[in-house]
């Protein structure tokens, strides 16, 4: 754990503290397994958006695709009766595909990350709106899938399950960006692009696979919300999601210029969110004031964050500037 | 001054600018030494100089970006001891430099006059457009424009590019106008409409300072030529002897200086390695090169800066795409897709600009060597550090890389051992073909023994070297044939018996050698 994590971490722990000393409901165990649900939820999500954002890349349309796939699922196993195995398996392939789609279109068409993504935001969300008529995707009354409502909304000892699948894909994840020859070449193209190509890496397909998993990632989330809402207004229904994922990865350490970041970073980031969340609802802070503090707190973390590093170097300068005088004087 | 042609010394007029005695120090060099000159009005000069000669160090001088160390410039009858730039512009020196200094998105009124825009009565202070294109209209005309002031710049060509520019200068009343290299990416009949306007500008009475490495069009347009050499005034030729011979003569000038070389080959050539047969590329669309680099040998590519070397070392590793032609390695044909292709086939590249794409500055030692070999120094698709770190130990030894460990970030390691670190990531795999481009610009020269040390022995290991380089002495001291570009095709092949700085230089710009 880098130093920058560990200073996230304890943040963590102090907010956490002030917390439960100012109203103790936020250790009941029932809103530390709601917490923790919504960081399982949110959690997916943004380790998708941290594999694109190390490529230096960025992904807008998060939000929109968790409305899509999460609409054409509920309609796949509640309005077509699809296994849902199937379903599934399909909403997955096709978040890989939206990936697919939006890296060939940055690394072969050579378009900008920041737009090809907020087209996607756009048509998305215009496809789910239509696809449901501007109406609600939901279950009918008595509609029960025992085995993946468990899986996806349940419980096991008492922590949810969807928070497990995080620490599950986090693990993966972790080994994949920080062990990986894989991860190595994100590191390197975000770092250098230019320079990694002339070490001999296909960059283009390093990038697309980038999109590919934070398809993939958005996907997974995608049926996860879906679960957990029951229903899904599209016009609303994921809208903001990618500004949290974004949201955690820039609180995590990672440089929206690439190259920069780690998987324990992303996940603290995210933690730190919906503690935020969770506060403002516990303090009694009026919810409509919910994003002016999570606003309020990325930007004094990235101040700190950055002003320490001034700090630091100009401290390094004035040391060698003293031991060169030292040895001038010494000679 | 002591000019030795009297027609010069008998003329009446007083010079616009002199330099008497400019010296101008940079750590460890002296890019100008003593060097004065003098430029009258409408009078043409040709400044021509081997690449390193001073030429860039006299334009920041003129310019005011950079304050002679000792000496004095004379603008118009007013001495200084340097300029600002401020001082040089309001004294009336313009420059076009060799990269345009044009805004794309603008018209061609709105870039002569940027930033001094006739402006509308009225609060809101709103840009007068049609004073804007009234005033430009006759300063394009003075510089023989065919193209309106509505014109947006980027549906111009380089020479209309050209003289936008300097019809900027005209605007600012330039009375001294430097063209930098302004013909070098030109094709020729853009050129002859170029050196059209520098007549005019002399037929108005302004002064021109004309930098080119094509000596054909020095001899052209130039009243006078002034020839630099190591940061001093090498001679000045009167119109009457201005030619060809007389400039290559005094831009050489000298012996060649001690200097370490790399070992001579200790085997004959062998079969040929890299065979490359009408490839062309983006720098020079309609010039095709054929080029056959052998197993063993050091093959040295001389040219001038922009005659299309960098090009084709970016074509022969991948990084760009040739126009038609082939590629073969050891006989076998061969498709270069991107640069992983090379990579697979043992082409390596050491490019020019280290910091940009020879290394990346934040990865450590280790992880830059192991980069375009990863997948070797992995299991099951993860990353062994101690196979990268057992590599690394293996190069960092061999080639004598100086850093405190191989986990050492290289940002922090000094030139040469940056560069030491690029060639290792390639010598820890199997090279056949290794390109070098400007392998020792920028390195002291303790390192610079080692890498020609190292060239020799990757070529006497059946390596096929191909080395570009500025550098003439190390051209001639390290190459086993010197091939020799000029405008983006091979203008011919040295064999070690008739390598001389001459020879090099007249094929250079585009003669045959003696």
């Amino acid at each position: 754990m880098s130093k920058k994590d560990l200073g996230l971490l304890i943040l963590i722990l102090v907010v956490g503290a002030v917390v439960a000393i100012i109203n103790p409901r936020f250790l009941l165990p029932i809103n530390l397994a709601n917490t923790s649900n919504l960081i399982g939820l949110f959690g997916i999500l943004s380790i998708g958006q941290a594999f694109v954002i190390i490529t230096g890349g960025i992904e807008l349309s998060v939000g929109s695709v968790v409305a899509l796939l999460g609409t054409l699922f509920i309609d796949f196993i509640a309005v077509r009766e699809m296994e849902w195995p199937l379903a599934f398996v399909l909403i997955i392939a096709l978040g890989a595909t939206i990936g697919l789609m939006h890296g060939w279109l940055i690394t072969r068409l050579k378009l900008q990350p920041f737009v090809v993504t907020l087209c996607g935001l756009l048509i998305y969300r215009g496809v789910a709106r239509f696809y449901t008529a501007d109406g609600t995707a939901g279950f009918a009354f008595g509609q029960n899938f025992p085995e993946l409502e468990f899986l996806t909304a349940g419980r096991s000892w008492g922590v949810p399950n969807s928070f497990i699948a995080l620490i599950v894909i986090a693990v993966v994840m972790w080994v994949v960006l920080h062990r990986s020859v894989f991860g190595r070449y994100l590191y390197a193209i975000g770092k250098n692009e230019e320079a990694a190509k002339y070490s001999g890496i296909r960059t283009g397909r390093i990038v697309m696979a980038a999109y590919v998993i934070c398809g993939v990632l958005t996907a997974l989330s995608a049926i996860y919300f879906a679960m957990y809402t029951r229903s899904i207004s599209p016009a609303s229904h994921g809208q903001f999601y990618e500004l949290y994922a974004i949201a955690a990865a820039v609180l995590g350490g990672f440089s929206l210029r690439g190259g920069e970041g780690s998987l324990i970073g992303v996940l603290l980031g995210t933690v730190l969110l919906q503690e935020l969340q969770n506060l403002v609802n516990l303090l009694g802070i009026p919810s409509s004031l919910n994003f002016a503090v999570m606003g309020g707190v990325i930007l004094i973390g990235v101040l700190v964050d950055q002003q320490w590093g001034v700090f630091r170097a100009r401290r390094r300068m004035l040391e060698a500037t003293r031991k060169g005088v030292a040895g001038a004087a010494a000679e | 001054m002591n000019y030795s042609d009297p027609s010069i010394v008998a003329s009446t007029d007083a010079p616009f600018l002199s330099l008497d005695g400019v010296r101008k120090t940079y750590p460890g060099v002296v890019a100008l030494d003593g060097f004065s000159m003098d430029v009258r009005p409408g009078e043409v000069i040709g400044l021509v100089g081997e690449n390193g000669a001073g030429k860039s160090t006299l334009m920041k001088i003129l310019g005011g970006v950079t304050r002679p160390d000792t000496g004095t410039i004379t603008v118009d009858g007013v001495t200084h001891d340097g300029l600002t730039v401020e001082a040089s512009i309001g004294s009336g020196i313009a420059f076009v430099h060799q990269e345009l200094n044009l805004f794309e998105n603008l018209d061609v009124a709105a870039n002569i006059f940027f930033g001094r825009e006739p402006l509308r009565a009225g609060p809101l202070k709103l840009v007068d457009r049609a004073r804007l294109r009234a005033q430009a209209a006759p300063l394009l005309k003075r510089v023989g424009a065919n193209f309106s002031a509505d014109t947006p710049v980027s549906a111009l060509s380089l020479a209309q590019q050209q003289m936008v520019e300097i019809a900027k200068a005209l605007s600012i009343e330039a009375r001294l106008v430097i063209l930098d290299e302004p013909t070098s990416s030109l094709p020729i009949a853009e050129t002859d409409k170029l050196l059209g306007v520098i007549k005019a500008l002399k037929a108005d009475g302004i002064s021109v300072i004309f930098i080119s490495h094509r000596l054909h069009e020095v001899e052209r347009v130039a009243d006078r030529v002034v020839v630099l050499r190591d940061g001093m005034l090498a001679g000045t030729l009167p119109k009457s002897a201005i030619n060809h011979d007389q400039m290559v003569k005094l831009m050489i000038g000298r012996m060649l200086k001690e200097r370490e070389k790399a070992a001579e080959s200790a085997r004959p050539p062998g079969s040929v390695a890299l065979s490359v047969k009408a490839i062309r590329t983006a720098a020079y669309p309609d010039r095709p090169v054929d080029l056959d680099v052998r197993h063993g040998e050091i093959l040295g590519l001389a040219g001038l800066v922009g005659s299309g070397r960098t090009e084709l070392a970016r074509v022969l590793f991948g990084i760009n795409r040739s126009f038609g032609g082939s590629f073969q390695l050891d006989g076998k044909d061969l498709v270069l897709g991107s640069a992983a292709d090379a990579v697979a086939n043992g082409i390596f590249l050491v490019p020019e600009d280290r910091k940009l794409t020879g290394i990346l500055l934040d990865l450590s030692i280790a992880q830059n060597i192991s980069l375009p070999n990863l997948p070797a120094h992995s299991r099951r698709s993860l990353v062994s550090a101690s196979a990268e770190a057992a590599t690394a130990e293996k190069q960092k030894t061999d080639l004598g890389i100086r850093a405190p460990s191989v986990q050492t970030r290289t940002g922090t390691l000094s030139g040469g051992n940056q560069q030491k670190v690029v060639l290792a990531k390639w010598l820890a795999m199997k090279p056949k073909v290794m390109i070098l481009d400007e392998p020792t610009r920028g390195i002291d020269i303790g390192a610079k023994a080692e890498i020609y040390g190292l060239m020799r022995a990757l070529a006497d290991a059946g390596v096929a070297v191909l080395m570009i380089s500025s550098d003439m002495e190390e051209v001639i001291g390290v190459s086993d044939r010197i091939a020799v570009m000029h405008e983006g095709q091979i203008s011919g092949i040295l064999d070690k018996d008739r390598f001389s700085q001459e020879n090099v230089l007249l094929l250079a710009v585009g003669k045959q050698p003696k």
